[in-house]
């Protein structure tokens, strides 16, 4: 397993937010974590990442145990994530945000390299390379996040809520960037409201409910499952 | 004309005295949104350091008056940064997830602390700079004597204020300190250690302003404890001015608001010297309240 979650159990305050999760990712999937707003997703990730603690339970990459570590650090063990809402740093310029990307990277030639690579994934973004990030379009905008998750080189990239707010073409050309992506060795973590599309991108799927996981298949099997239809896919078609 | 000329390298000298302070407010602003208030405090340390060393390492007369100025000053900026990240460390750090009045009060504690602890060692009388240790010649331009020491002080905050924008600019250190000030989870997410980017900032912003100390001791001569106050005040004014947070924005608030200060005190009367300061403040709040340089926040889609 590339990354497992144990018994995983996030308060803020007084307020428990994820009760028992468990999770596991095996390298080069793409999982999708389905459920509504409010299920614990954006937590789940935020938890991994560092940026919240959790009250117990255990999150490992590589056996290695994020949950004991500061944000900062787990970046460099190969693990980056693209938030929601894309938090671009507005003032700052396109390649400078990139750059910060690859903050923890200290092969140059790496970093060229991953540059090259996201430049030529997301061709605009070269054209637009001295502009102000918070001038970007809201699809740009997202093509960077990515593209700045990509630059730490990272082993597993969690994505959430990539569509949010894209016309629906955009998010189709996204989606396509996301499994090429995947193809080039990088294991992937969508969250998404979009449930049919995650569900037809990733191999795997779990769904989130009131902080625990509910259900968990192929994603393939999700799609057609029953209840799953009901709840995320708008019923059956 | 002469008087004109007189009163621009004056309030362009003090200004740059203001600028390297306001600095200090600005960048602290940038990644805490916490207003320094004893950053003030902190310059007086750096006039008094300056003293101390003066009389006492005899560095003028060693290995001459430039260098040994020059000396003088890097040491007490090393001084001051070490205080300013203690200060942080000790102030402001176990506060930083408390509600933000709570920061504030302990920046005011803070203050008060330095400013008592500075009245117990060096005294609550007026002390002087030596003025046979630093240099007095004035040089001519345009038919008005400048002394050197304006010069050399307007070029040292120059070069001070160059140096910081290079850094802040160009190196990843700086980018990161700038990606802090935007968006700290998104700069953990980047792998920036946040709490090493606010210490470098409490290192800066008081090496900064320790030197500033340093040279209004030089310039004016005489120092004494409470006068933070009023310069901090002024700075805050000049970081209000250009923008707070914003880094340009203190250094151009800081020259700007030094020589609005000497053409008032000229031209208008000394004694509404420090009213015209604030009255400068007021109208900036009222019809510009982002400042000068004011950062127009970029859209979030």
């Amino acid at each position: 397993m590339l990354l497992r979650i144990e018994n995983l159990e996030v308060k803020y305050g007084n307020v428990q937010v994820l009760h028992g999760l468990n999770l596991a990712v095996k390298r080069g999937e793409i999982v999708t974590i389905l459920g509504a707003n409010g299920a614990g997703k954006s937590t789940t990730l935020m938890t991994i990442s560092g940026l919240v603690k959790p009250f117990s339970g255990g999150i490992f990459l590589e056996d290695k145990p994020l949950h004991k570590l500061e944000a900062h650090q787990i970046v460099k063990l190969g693990l980056a994530q693209v938030p929601e809402g894309r938090r671009v740093f507005g003032t700052l310029s396109v390649h400078e945000n990139l750059r910060l990307g690859a903050f923890t990277a200290t092969d140059l030639a790496l970093i060229q390299k991953n540059l090259d690579w996201v430049y030529e994934m997301f061709p605009i973004l070269r054209k637009r390379r001295s502009q102000l990030a918070g001038t970007l379009s809201g699809g740009e905008q997202q093509m960077l996040a990515i593209g700045r998750g990509l630059m730490a080189s990272p082993k597993i990239l969690l994505l959430d809520e990539p569509s949010l707010g894209l016309a629906p073409i955009l998010v189709k050309s996204i989606f396509a960037t996301v499994r090429e992506i995947n193809k080039s060795g990088v294991t992937i973590v969508l969250v998404e409201q979009n449930a049919r599309l995650a569900l037809k991108l990733a191999d795997r799927g779990y769904v989130l409910e009131l902080g625990k996981i509910v259900l968990e298949d192929e994603a393939k099997a999700l799609l057609t499952n029953q209840e799953v239809q009901n709840a995320y896919l708008g019923g059956a078609r | 004309m002469q008087l004109f000329l007189e009163q621009l390298t004056n309030g362009l000298a003090v200004g740059g005295i203001y600028a390297l302070i306001a600095l200090g407010y600005t960048m602290v602003y940038g990644v805490l949104k916490l207003i320094n208030f004893a950053h003030g405090d902190l310059f007086t340390i750096g006039a008094f350091f300056g003293l101390t060393l003066l009389l006492s390492l005899g560095l003028t007369s060693h290995i001459g008056p430039v260098a040994g100025i020059i000396v003088l000053v890097l040491m007490v900026m090393g001084l001051v940064a070490l205080i300013g990240a203690l200060l942080e460390r000790v102030a402001y750090r176990p506060l930083r997830t408390s509600p933000r009045l709570s920061a504030v009060v302990s920046a005011l504690g803070a203050s008060i602390f330095f400013q008592n602890a500075i009245m117990l060692i060096y005294g609550a009388r007026f002390r002087v700079y030596p003025h046979d240790l630093l240099p007095t010649t004035t040089v001519s331009f345009l038919g008005v004597s400048i002394p050197v020491m304006r010069i050399v002080l307007f070029g040292a905050s120059l070069v001070m204020m160059a140096g910081l924008y290079y850094f802040v600019q160009r190196t990843k250190t700086g980018t990161a300190i700038r990606a802090a000030a935007i968006d700290q989870g998104a700069a953990k997410l980047m792998g920036i250690d946040v709490n090493r980017v606010i210490m470098y900032v409490f290192l800066i912003g008081p090496a900064l302003g320790g030197a500033a100390g340093v040279m209004v001791g030089m310039y004016y001569g005489q120092i004494n404890f409470t006068m933070g106050w009023v310069y901090g005040l002024k700075a805050f004014t000049a970081a209000i001015l250009g923008g707070i947070g914003n880094i340009p924005g203190a250094m151009l608030g800081g020259l700007l608001l030094g020589v609005i200060e000497a053409m008032g005190a000229t031209y208008i009367s000394l004694a509404w010297k420090d009213a015209i300061s604030f009255m400068v403040l007021i109208l900036i709040l009222i019809f510009r309240p982002t400042g000068l340089l004011g950062e127009r926040v970029a859209d979030k889609v």
